[in-house]
């Protein structure tokens, strides 16, 4: 998946979840890679956050961070 | 199974409560109040002549034929019009009623022709049935009335029945059929004594407002309005139940056979979808099954640039388990998948998941729910705790408000509408949420108490501003929410909601719809008080529509709009069988049942009973193989029943995706547009091919019976299973119920459904276990299936995409009543008369700014690719929104859709692309490529070497 499309999705995520308070928030974006993701995307998006995770929502920048 | 011949009961069944007891013929018989006497005598066995009666429309009077004598009456009065009262004695024959009858059959046979022997309904006509048994032996005013129309010529401009006046006599089934059962009033009587004749308006009745729905050709007793497949044919011999195979509506049809062939589809009477009703697609355009396109023999090419070749079913098999095989050695187990098809039956969508779970031995399974309604089992699985609609169709009966959110019945479901239509004339309220003028707003003795057109991608917005009204204004039912709602989740909910940002007011920018009118409409569905939401894929196919559905069911827990009739949120779901893929587990997150594939015990239960070990993570969706496949690491693709290349969106990116694989396997009818792009073809089977289940948009489960043997040979879950076996991983199904039987085994929501229940009750509404024996026609009721319904969150996010400069108008695609989707069926059948291209709807002001006039060839480009089509300028439209269909290959609407979709769910954004339009001298870029490699990668060996 380009980078940029695989960012939008994450940031559209995370969206949704914003408006919860914050660790609720977080526990529903890292829930939804876990249960809709596939490995490779996993593993894709935490190849992208240890680069420094360029225009992720913070939201989705932490939740990547929780993801084992 | 003989010819089936239903029972006319000659009037509507009535549904009151009450009963009353009468005699007919010194036949004691007790029926509901409201019952005609023509119908309880039919109940005891006692069939009174009649013509101008029949079941499917309310008592008429005119014919004479069913007179009666009533003990202590006076007079012969008609046994439709008259009611059946307490006490009351019916005598039905008699010396003076056989006189009345015969003289009425004697003015009737003198006005009718009497070719009987060469008349196409010979066998099958009333008139002729009654003159029988009123035991009519002359005519004392000859046999040449003035009424044969002589010099009519028959009107045969419906490509699918004809019309001939000389035989009518009148009765007005036909007019009322159209009217009651149907609701276009699209026929008349004109004229006056004996130039009357039914009439489409004055015109002939492909011109006329017609939809061909066929309800005037059922209600017809002679051969006025008659199939023209029966005129060429005959009448069948034999009839096979079964379910339509087009939209999620799931109509019981009845096929009339000779031999194999179909003689005509007859909507069946006891089909509790349908109620004996159809749409021109059910009822006429069958003949694709039988098209000279369709593909008899398995192939396969090393590259998409040969021409096919044929090869034995062991060949194909083998050469693709091979392939397969051999790209996961190369690639990984992951690099292969697959996806079922909502267009096939439960069994087989469930064993096609099986086998990549177990056989490729992954999750790369996906289904084209994906495409359409995948934000509906997210939203209502999060919100009540089952991915599927509350209701069933006749729910809508007992409603008092229906509000239509992005869908359009009429044309996408046309059965269900008419039944939506009846309750709508019978002084239901109605509120219509979409974009476009649809025909629901306003048509024949319908008129939307409130249409709110809103701004394409703001569906969010207007549910948030409906529901801030009713909780601001104190609208809410609170008792509901207190006793059904689990009151944390609601109480953060109703600070978000009452929030100012909420309001229609601070909304009406963004939605550009007037905020009295959505507070009126809000407080109209909250007055109910039985108020349903009906919606359709103008929720769905949205950057939110997860959480569009969320919010719909926000607000019908918010008014207590759940767990009874009249009520609910009702997806109207695609296609035949979306439902049913979706629930057999298409999903690459979830096994059949909609059970998570990381759950341990689901997970452990299935390994058990398939015998193998089963990933717990995830699989791919569709999008994200195409994507896969362009990285690298995705090369192999089954795709059974679905046509991904025509039908998702941004077509050079999928194009893109099928190119980088190395084995792509297409099962379908026809060599379809992806097909262009495989590399092995494995002839599928038509509905009338095989046996199974599809399940509606009501959760039911009807039948698919066998009419004809498979065409290709094998059905399409035989064909699977043959692929599983290459593939190493043997299934040994005798026949679909043994599929099923293993489905309920395996899914506690089907636990009760067998084949031999679906004999005995003629269909069956999930949850069908021991908790509910004979199925769920409401969900929800007294609790939901979470436990609490759970409020959640919609902010309103506006999408990503855009309109600039550049692309100043936004494009919202769907379907038309004569097309089906991709077109695959129909636009290989005489439908292709009404629609036999793509056009671009489009506002006048938008037009003439552009110097668009009617007709014109115009360019349709967006950041995604380019197209042409022809313009329609339609009022129906709002300035700034061009709309079209998806029904064309040729037209390649997907090439302008883009990549943007659903957060939750993945599911395209296709009503909302940025795009312009301007006047085109040519077909487009892509067209002319389209038109070039078309022709050549659906070469069939035998063509190129004549």
């Amino acid at each position: 998946m380009k980078a940029e499309n695989m960012v939008h999705d994450a940031n559209q995520i995370a969206l949704f979840f914003a408006s919860y308070p914050h660790d609720e928030a977080l526990d529903g974006v890292v829930k939804h890679f876990q249960m809709y993701w596939a490995p490779r995307m996993k593993a894709q998006i935490k190849a992208y956050v240890a680069q420094g995770g360029a225009g992720l929502h913070a939201l989705a920048l932490e939740a990547v961070k929780r993801l084992a | 199974m003989a010819l089936m011949q239903e029972v006319d009961y000659g009037t509507p069944r009535s549904v009151a409560e009450t009963l009353v007891s009468l005699e007919i013929d010194g036949k004691p018989v007790t029926v509901p109040a409201g019952t005609s006497v023509m119908r309880a005598a039919i109940e005891v066995g006692v069939q009174v002549p009649k013509l101008c009666a029949t079941d499917s429309v309310e008592a008429f009077g005119s014919c004479r034929l069913c007179l009666v004598e009533i003990e202590g009456r006076r007079g012969t009065p008609a046994s439709c019009t008259t009611m059946a009262e307490p006490g009351m004695k019916v005598r039905t024959s008699s010396p003076k009623l056989h006189k009345l009858r015969r003289g009425v059959m004697e003015l009737y046979i003198s006005d009718h022709p009497l070719d009987c022997l060469t008349c196409a309904a010979n066998g099958n006509c009333e008139l002729q049935d009654m003159a029988g048994v009123v035991g009519l032996r002359e005519v004392r005013y000859g046999y040449e009335g003035q009424n044969h129309f002589k010099h009519n010529v028959t009107d045969t401009s419906n490509p699918y029945f004809q019309f001939e006046a000389a035989k009518c006599i009148v009765c007005s089934r036909c007019v009322r059929a159209c009217e009651e059962v149907q609701g276009t009033f699209a026929l008349t009587i004109d004229g006056r004594g004996f130039a009357s004749k039914v009439s489409p308006g004055g015109m002939d009745f492909l011109d006329s407002e017609c939809v061909s729905c066929g309800a005037c050709v059922q209600a017809c007793p002679t051969a006025t309005l008659i199939e023209k497949s029966v005129v060429q044919i005959g009448q069948g011999e034999h009839s096979v139940v079964t379910t339509c195979a087009y939209c999620g509506v799931g109509c019981s049809f009845k096929a009339e056979m000779q031999g194999n062939e179909v003689v005509r589809m007859l909507p069946y009477k006891d089909g509790k979808a349908n109620h004996g009703h159809s749409c021109v697609k059910g009822r006429f355009a069958w003949g694709y099954t039988t098209h000279k396109d369709r593909i008899l023999k398995p192939m396969i090419r090393a590259k998409i640039t040969d021409p096919w070749k044929e090869v034995t079913w062991d060949e194909a098999i083998n050469h693709t388990a091979s392939e397969f095989k051999r790209i996961q050695a190369q690639y990984g187990r992951d690099s292969i998948g697959g996806i079922t098809s909502s267009r096939c039956t439960n069994e087989e969508t469930y064993l096609v998941q099986k086998m990549i779970r177990a056989a490729f031995g992954n999750n790369n399974t996906d289904t084209c729910a994906r495409v359409c309604h995948s934000p509906t089992g997210y939203g209502l699985k999060n919100t009540f705790g089952t991915s599927a609609g509350t209701q069933d169709f006749d729910s809508v009966e007992e409603a008092d408000v229906i509000m239509v959110i992005g869908a359009n019945p009429t044309d996408a479901h046309p059965v269900f509408a008419s039944q939506m239509k009846r309750r709508l004339r019978a002084g239901a309220r109605l509120i219509v949420v979409d974009p476009r003028q649809i025909d629901l707003v306003k048509s024949a003795h319908i008129q939307a108490d409130y249409h709110l057109p809103l701004k394409p991608g703001t569906n969010v917005a207007v549910i948030n501003s409906i529901a801030h009204t009713i909780v601001t204004e104190g609208l809410l039912n609170e008792a509901f929410v207190q006793e059904r709602c689990d009151l944390k989740e609601f109480e953060q909910w109703r600070n978000f909601i009452c929030d100012e940002r909420n309001s229609p007011e601070a909304m009406e920018p963004f939605t550009g719809l007037p905020a009295a009118d959505v507070r009126a409409a809000a407080r109209l569905y909250a007055k109910g008080p039985n108020s349903a939401i009906y919606y359709g894929l103008g929720v769905t196919e949205h950057s939110q529509g997860s959480t569009m559905v969320i919010g719909m069911a926000n607000l019908a827990m918010l008014t207590g709009n759940l767990g009874r009739n009249g009520v609910g949120v009702n997806p109207l779901r695609g296609q035949n069988n979306v439902q049913g893929a979706c629930d057999m587990g298409s999903f690459p997150h979830e096994y059949p049942g909609y059970r998570h594939v990381s759950d341990d015990a689901t997970r452990q239960l299935f390994e058990q009973a398939w015998g193998v070990e089963l990933q717990q993570e995830p699989g791919l969706r569709i999008s994200n193989m195409i994507d896969a496949a362009i990285d690298g690491s995705y090369r192999g693709i089954y795709i059974q029943g679905e046509d991904i290349l025509q039908s998702d969106p941004n077509t050079k990116h999928m194009t893109a995706g099928l190119l980088a694989m190395e084995c792509v396997v297409v099962q379908d009818l026809f060599l379809n547009e992806t097909a262009s792009y495989a590399h092995v073809f494995l002839p599928g089977s038509s509905f009338l091919e095989k046996d199974g289940t599809f399940t509606n948009a009501e959760r039911r489960i009807s039948r698919v019976r066998k009419a004809i043997p498979p065409v290709a040979g094998l059905e399409d879950w035989e064909i699977t299973m043959k692929l599983s076996a290459a593939m190493g991983y043997p299934m040994d199904y005798k026949h679909p119920s043994e599929i099923m039987a293993e489905v309920a085994r395996l899914t506690p929501g089907f636990a009760g459904v067998t084949y031999e229940k679906l004999d005995e009750m003629g269909s069956v509404q999930w949850p069908c276990n021991d908790k509910a024996p004979e199925g769920t026609p409401i969900m929800h009721i007294g609790g939901f299936v979470r436990g609490k319904g759970r409020f959640m969150i919609t902010e309103f996010v506006p999408t990503d995409e855009r309109t600039t400069g550049r692309f100043p108008l936004i494009l919202t695609t769907g379907r038309i009543l004569t097309q089906y989707n991709v077109g695959a069926q129909t636009a290989r059948t005489e439908n292709n008369v009404w629609h036999p291209e793509d056009i671009l709807e489009i506002h006048a002001e938008d037009a003439e700014n552009r110097g668009i006039k009617e007709g014109d060839l115009v360019s349709l480009v967006s950041r995604a690719g380019e197209t042409s089509l022809r313009a329609r300028i339609s009022e129906r439209m709002q300035p700034g929104v061009v709309y079209t269909t998806f029904h064309h290959g040729f037209t390649g609407a997907n090439v302008v859709t883009t990549e943007f979709s659903d957060w939750a769910t993945g599911c395209p954004e296709y009503k909302v692309t940025a795009v312009q339009v301007t006047p085109a001298k040519h077909i487009s870029e892509w067209q002319k490529h389209y038109l070039e490699t078309r022709k050549q990668t659906t070469q069939i060996e035998a063509d190129a070497s004549r």
